[in-house]
């Protein structure tokens, strides 16, 4: 079901033409409001008028999470404070938080947005929502909400934790729609599980799940352990929120928001744009946000734009689930590497969340990448020949899904140390 | 006819095989066979304990990788030519060798040789029909 169809479905001229209308009304507005913004675009010498087409978005300058921590906590606010409704700020754990200032017209917008993505799911006003993210500060819970509202559904706004009663209320009002971060999703089925309480007697059939990054081995598990379809739904505060992109049904990728929310895709070591279908780093720019506009924010996240349409009828261009962040990019021997990507790997192979190391070392002019890969007992043989097949085998694919050689030494289970469940995956020893 | 080997991975670290020794001297395993490869990267520890089950779980217990296997193990007249007749017959009768290694049968102060063969029941079957003596899980649980 598409809850806006002309926006969805408009064909790609007419996109671009709201896109760059859009587009050149914020700059002038942020230009002339937004003193940070300003003084970036005099040091690099442009000027609103010097965006006449979509691609001219290249002269504008980036932001960074750490510019909208630096400019805490009304810098980048491009209308008079008293418009401003409502605020909500991201969790701040590694310092300032940042902020997202929200006009009456930006509320409304977020409605739209997160309708839109509970409508990829095929939720409608029949439906009954548990809504168990955060209310608060944090974006998820009143996001959520505020679509929810719009399309009319039976909001349950539960909030996080207290997991019995998460069950109980779950079961008495017939929960149709979960929607909470995947992790906290399946710690819900766990405990269902402890206390009894038969998954298939529950409504449920649909979930959104988003906030924090999750495989699509997580999915099956999701899938399975409540019995729903689970949604991939993103988002930052940064932007707005959650309802910056969702998956419709094919579950292929997340429908970007593109008339509200432009994307880039960028090598984050050049800043240069690459073309759809390239794997860099995801850019947004908000075409019609008021309070807290922002040009050109890096996300950090590794996805690629989908080329090609999609079979339910949008236009809108999808980004691939996410493929790692750019902090954990490496770059060796001149390519790019994610984490990610090497578990990927190991995960088809072994079928089990692999436990890993990477390794990096520079001999002479040349990096050398090691990936030891933990023993189990899928993997373990009695024979040698196995496990050195083993060996050849990730190394191998590796070199197939990378281009870059690496050496795979098997090391003992559990030897490789983990640091809060998480293990620490990255040995970089280059000197450089 | 088929007794249990155990496998233990080893790590390329110093003193990990003491660790092994170590978990099994704890819990009162005898080791009456063994035998260590090594490549670059890694070392594999295969035994014949006399109490398997055991050996397995504590391993486990350890965060040891390990298996159990099926070995076939084959006793061979201690003089010059010995392993040869047995090699011959199973080389005749195309039984795939993955690895061997010794053992020493107290009690009859003769030796053994522990095959990992590809088919168990195939080489069990050439051996007895030709008179080769095979040492059952009994003698060595003993």
């Amino acid at each position: 079901m598409i809850w806006n169809k002309e926006c969805e479905s408009m064909n790609a001229g007419a996109l671009k033409k709201v896109q760059i209308k859009r587009l050149k009304d914020r700059v002038q507005k942020i230009y002339d409001n937004v003193p940070f913004y300003k003084k970036r675009m005099d040091s690099l010498g442009v000027k609103p008028g010097d965006i006449q087409e979509l691609q001219d978005i290249a002269k504008l300058p980036f932001t960074t999470k750490d510019d909208m921590r630096d400019v805490y906590p009304y810098g980048l606010l491009a209308v008079d404070p008293k418009e401003i409704v409502e605020v909500h700020t991201s969790s701040g754990t590694t310092g300032k938080p940042v902020v997202d200032a929200y006009t009456k017209n930006d509320i409304d917008l977020w409605g739209e947005v997160m309708a839109r993505t509970l409508s990829m799911g095929g939720t409608t006003s029949h439906d009954v929502l548990q809504n168990a993210y955060g209310y608060g500060l944090f974006t998820g819970g009143l996001g959520v909400h505020y679509g929810a509202r719009k399309i009319g559904v039976n909001i349950l706004p539960i909030s996080g934790g207290n997991t019995k009663r998460q069950l109980m209320i779950m079961s008495d009002f017939h929960t149709t729609v979960l929607t909470c971060t995947p992790s906290y999703s399946l710690y819900l089925a766990e405990a269902a599980r402890e206390e009894g309480v038969d998954i298939s007697k529950l409504s449920l059939k649909t979930g959104y799940f988003g906030a924090e990054p999750w495989s699509e081995n997580m999915r099956k598990e999701i899938e399975e352990s409540l019995r729903v379809k689970a949604y991939d739904i993103y988002g930052m505060t940064e932007i707005i929120g959650p309802g910056v992109a969702a998956e419709c049904q094919n579950q292929d990728g997340l429908h970007i928001f593109e008339d509200h929310f432009y994307p880039e895709i960028i090598d984050p070591s050049t800043g240069k744009q690459l073309p759809d279908g390239e794997k860099g780093e995801l850019v947004i720019t908000t075409l019609t946000k008021e309070g807290t506009p922002v040009l050109r924010y890096r996300t950090r996240d590794i996805t690629y734009l989908e080329p090609g349409t999609c079979s339910c009828g949008r236009t809108l261009r999808r980004i691939h689930r996410l493929l790692g962040r750019t902090d954990d990019m490496l770059i060796i021997r001149g390519v790019n590497v994610f984490p990610s990507q090497i578990e990927q790997v190991l995960f088809e192979i072994e079928g089990v969340e692999p436990h890993y190391q990477l390794i990096i070392e520079r001999h002479g002019q040349l990096d050398d990448l090691e990936v030891q890969v933990e023993m189990n007992d899928q993997l373990f043989s009695d024979e040698i020949k196995k496990l050195e097949q083993i060996e050849k085998t990730i190394a191998h694919k590796l070199h197939a899904t990378l281009a870059i050689h690496a050496r795979v030494k098997l090391v003992e289970q559990k030897s490789i140390p983990r640091s809060e469940g998480k293990a620490k995956r990255i040995i970089d020893k280059r000197q450089i | 006819m088929r007794i249990k080997q155990i496998s233990v991975f080893i790590g390329n670290k110093k003193g990990r095989l003491a660790e092994v020794t170590a978990v099994l001297e704890q819990a009162n395993i005898d080791i009456r066979a063994l035998s260590l490869a090594e490549t670059a990267d890694f070392g594999m520890l295969r035994m014949i304990v006399n109490d398997p089950r055991t050996c397995l779980q504590i391993l486990r217990e350890n965060a040891f990788a390990v298996q159990e296997t099926e070995v076939i193990a084959v006793e061979v007249e201690d003089k010059p030519g010995g392993l040869h007749a047995i090699l011959k017959i199973m080389d005749e009768n195309n039984i795939n060798i993955e690895y061997i290694y010794a053992m020493i049968e107290k009690r009859k102060n003769a030796a053994a040789i522990i095959f990992r063969v590809e088919d168990n029941r195939k080489a069990i079957s050439v051996l007895e029909k030709h008179g080769i003596g095979l040492i059952d899980s009994d003698s060595i649980t003993r």
